[in-house]
């Protein structure tokens, strides 16, 4: 991957007078015409945000996490608002696979929707019969592994906690699912080190990674004194978690620079989006920001194209992973810089990356 | 009953027209192209709050008050709040001309009966915001409207004088019996039902208001519809944060959504006393010793 000439600070032109930038990105196999997809849990099935703008134009809709059986969730409350962000405990509340293929998927086809599916489950057994039963369905894009779960035969310990057992999942999905669908493992963040957890479920099977899922947080409120979540503790999202979702996305792509990163965590502009895909993530998902604006998805895609085209892109796909190039050497006259291959396993040290936390 | 359908919800940029205090409250005025045609009684909006890069993500529901379709301004709309927190102060603040993002109409409306009977309006505090719409369309259709309003003070009721335009009869309840009777207005509730024979009893305000209310209704006959108020992340449907316990036409209570279920409710189908928990029985629930 080679550009010819980069401009040194964005040109502040008017976003029509820009050039087009072609969007379209790749995850594995999956072809999509844009880069920028709803996350999971944060768009239900896509027809509540149909009424804010037109899901076939954006990359695909994840779908919420859905269980083999249907699941009544959490207790309320569900959700506190934290400083840009929130926390949710929702539970994995949902119809269960047969009602979700029956109305859900079926209306996204109808529509004409590309569909990432989310699946999770308590075992290894429960995410092989989802897989299982994905497979007798056409108009899938693809799968997204929710290994965020308690594993009921583990004591509870979630899946994406453990290499072993996350591999586990992903081996026994991969092999149930058609050779065409590309299956992408979402990991969590609440690790020591992603990257050995990102290295065994591709080295399982996993052909794209999702990340990052919530941070597990908590908020005490001070008028009851009590925890302000029934279930006591959930998952951060928003804003508040995108510098560490950038940390965790840079550096498993250090690593493992030919596994494609749908990336997410925090992202509520077209700039947000490109900082993800700078630290290379081939495509972006918009989840808790839809909250906020029910066009986040459509809006975000349309700045990310601005963003890019300011810079001298033009190709979406040529910026993925470019913040990992070399130093520059001083910039010509005219803030235009020379020439780069872009090649971050040469030029990056290990050490650099995983950057120890200091002082 | 029949069953207002709506078609959908819009996203608009709105501006402040005006803001008024009307005693404990304030009333915001604001454009809203496309949502007046939209709105039904009982709808609400969801609001963003403190500007595009806020750092209170979640948008703020507020019952639409009165909306009006044409005028110098084209269509606007209004809604009453209380201040309670970070959004609600930043709403108190703002001037004419400032802009706010708007999403609705949302949510199911109140439904209206089909004949002209006999309805009673119940409202806690400024739960009678939505109350004055649903007057309105009650009467088109020849039904009498008589109104109970409640709160802890008199200066936490809004709408009053207003209601005086819209009803046969007006009831008042403080708790401290500042004005009208002392005590709630479960108490006078049965006798306003008697008096006016009435068919359906409308209700907006605290959960534990429309727990009772749904209770005297149901003993006197009449249906309830009531409007709920749970925590909503999305408001549009999405997250999933909003659920209560809601029995279904089969018989099968499921989690619903507030946001899109309801929030008006039949008040005879929510369960509750179960509401902030999940019953044992509830579609979905968890398996003993399961997950
Ligand atoms: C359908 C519906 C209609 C409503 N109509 C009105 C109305 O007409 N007038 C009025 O004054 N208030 C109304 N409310 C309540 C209003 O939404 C809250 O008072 C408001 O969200 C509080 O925001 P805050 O930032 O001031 O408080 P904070 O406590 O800082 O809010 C923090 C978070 O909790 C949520 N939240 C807090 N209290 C409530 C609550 N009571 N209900 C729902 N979410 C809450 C907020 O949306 C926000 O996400 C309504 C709520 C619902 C669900
Ligand atoms: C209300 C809510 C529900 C969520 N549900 C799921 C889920 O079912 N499955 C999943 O993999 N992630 C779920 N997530 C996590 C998001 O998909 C996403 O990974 C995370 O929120 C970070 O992105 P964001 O900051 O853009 O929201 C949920 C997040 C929220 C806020
Ligand atoms: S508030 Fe999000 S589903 Fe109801």
């Amino acid at each position: 991957m080679t550009r010819a000439v980069i401009t040194h600070s964005p040109r502040r032109t008017s976003a029509e007078a820009l050039p087009r930038v072609d969007m379209s990105t790749s995850l594995a196999r999956l072809e999509l015409p844009s880069p920028v997809l709803t996350a999971s849990g944060c768009a239900a099935a896509g027809r509540e945000l149909d009424q804010f703008f037109d899901i076939t134009t954006i990359g695909a809709v994840v779908t919420k996490s859905i269980m083999m059986n249907p699941r009544s969730g959490r207790p309320t409350p569900r959700m506190a608002e934290t400083p840009s962000g929130m926390l949710n405990s929702i539970g994995l509340q949902g119809p269960g696979i047969d009602s979700f293929l029956d109305n859900d998927l079926e209306w996204l086809r109808q529509r004409g929707a590309r569909a990432v599916v989310s699946i999770a489950g308590g075992s290894v057994d429960e995410y092989t019969r989802l897989a299982a039963r994905l497979r007798q369905v056409s108009d899938i894009a693809a799968i997204e592994v929710n290994i965020s779960c308690p594993n009921v035969e583990s004591r509870g310990q979630v899946f994406a906690c453990d290499p072993l057992a996350a591999a586990e999942v992903i081996a026994s999905v991969r092999r149930n699912t058609a050779p065409g669908i590309p299956v992408l493992a979402k990991l969590s963040p609440d690790v020591t080190d992603i990257v050995a957890i990102a290295k065994a479920v591709v080295s399982a099977g996993a052909d794209g990674l999702s990340m990052i899922n919530t941070l597990l947080g908590m908020v005490i409120d001070t008028n009851t004194m009590r925890p302000a979540l029934a279930g006591v503790t959930g998952g951060l999202s928003g804003p508040a978690i995108r510098p560490v979702a950038v940390r965790c996305i840079f550096q498993v792509h250090a690593q493992l620079p030919d596994v494609p990163i749908l990336g997410m965590g925090g992202i509520r502009t077209g700039l947000d989006a490109l900082e993800f895909v700078l630290a290379g993530a081939s495509a972006v998902s918009v989840g808790t920001a839809t909250f906020n604006d029910p066009s986040a998805p459509a809006r975000v895609a349309h700045e990310l194209a601005v963003a890019l085209a300011e810079r001298g892109f033009e190709r979406f796909e040529d910026a993925i992973g470019y913040a990992h190039r070399t130093p520059e050497p001083h910039a010509a006259p005219g803030g235009v810089v020379a020439v780069h291959p872009v090649n971050p396993e040469d030029d990056i040290a290990d050490g650099d990356i995983r950057g120890g936390v200091e002082g | 009953m029949s069953e207002n359908t709506r078609s959908g919800a819009i996203q608009v940029k709105g501006e402040v027209l005006s803001t008024r205090r009307a005693g404990d409250y304030h009333v915001l005025t604001l454009t809203a192209p496309g949502i007046p045609e939209l709105a039904r009684p009982g709808h609400f909006v969801a609001l963003g709050v403190g500007g595009v890069t806020s750092a209170n993500l979640l948008r703020r529901a507020f019952s639409i008050y009165t909306v009006q379709s044409r005028g110098v301004y084209g269509g606007t709309l209004e809604v009453v709040f209380a201040v309670s927190g970070a959004g609600t102060e930043w709403m108190a603040g703002l001037h004419r001309g400032q802009q706010v993002d708007i999403v609705g109409p949302l949510g199911k409306p109140f439904m209206l009966p089909k004949n002209p009977v006999p309805c009673v309006l119940v409202a806690g505090g400024y739960g009678s915001a939505p109350m004055f719409m649903l007057a309105d369309a009650l009467r088109a259709r020849g039904c009498r409207v008589d109104v109970v309003f409640g709160a802890a003070t008199e200066s936490k009721l809004f709408g009053v004088l207003e209601a005086k335009r819209v009803a046969a009869s007006i009831t008042i309840t403080t708790d401290d019996g500042s004005v009208g009777e002392r005590g709630r207005v479960t108490d006078v509730l049965p006798t306003v039902i008697k008096r006016t024979d009435a068919d359906v009893v409308y209700a907006c305000g605290p959960m534990g208001m429309l727990r009772e209310v749904a209770k005297v209704a149901a003993a006197h006959g009449a249906y309830s519809q009531c409007a709920v108020e749970e925590s909503m992340a999305c408001g549009i449907g999405v997250c999933m944060t909003c659920v209560l316990p809601v029995i279904g036409a089969d018989g099968i209570t499921r989690m619903v959504r507030s946001c899109v279920d309801g929030p008006i409710f039949r008040g005879d189908r929510v369960r509750w006393d179960d509401v902030d928990t999940i019953p044992d029985d509830v579609y979905g629930a968890p398996v003993k010793g399961g997950h």
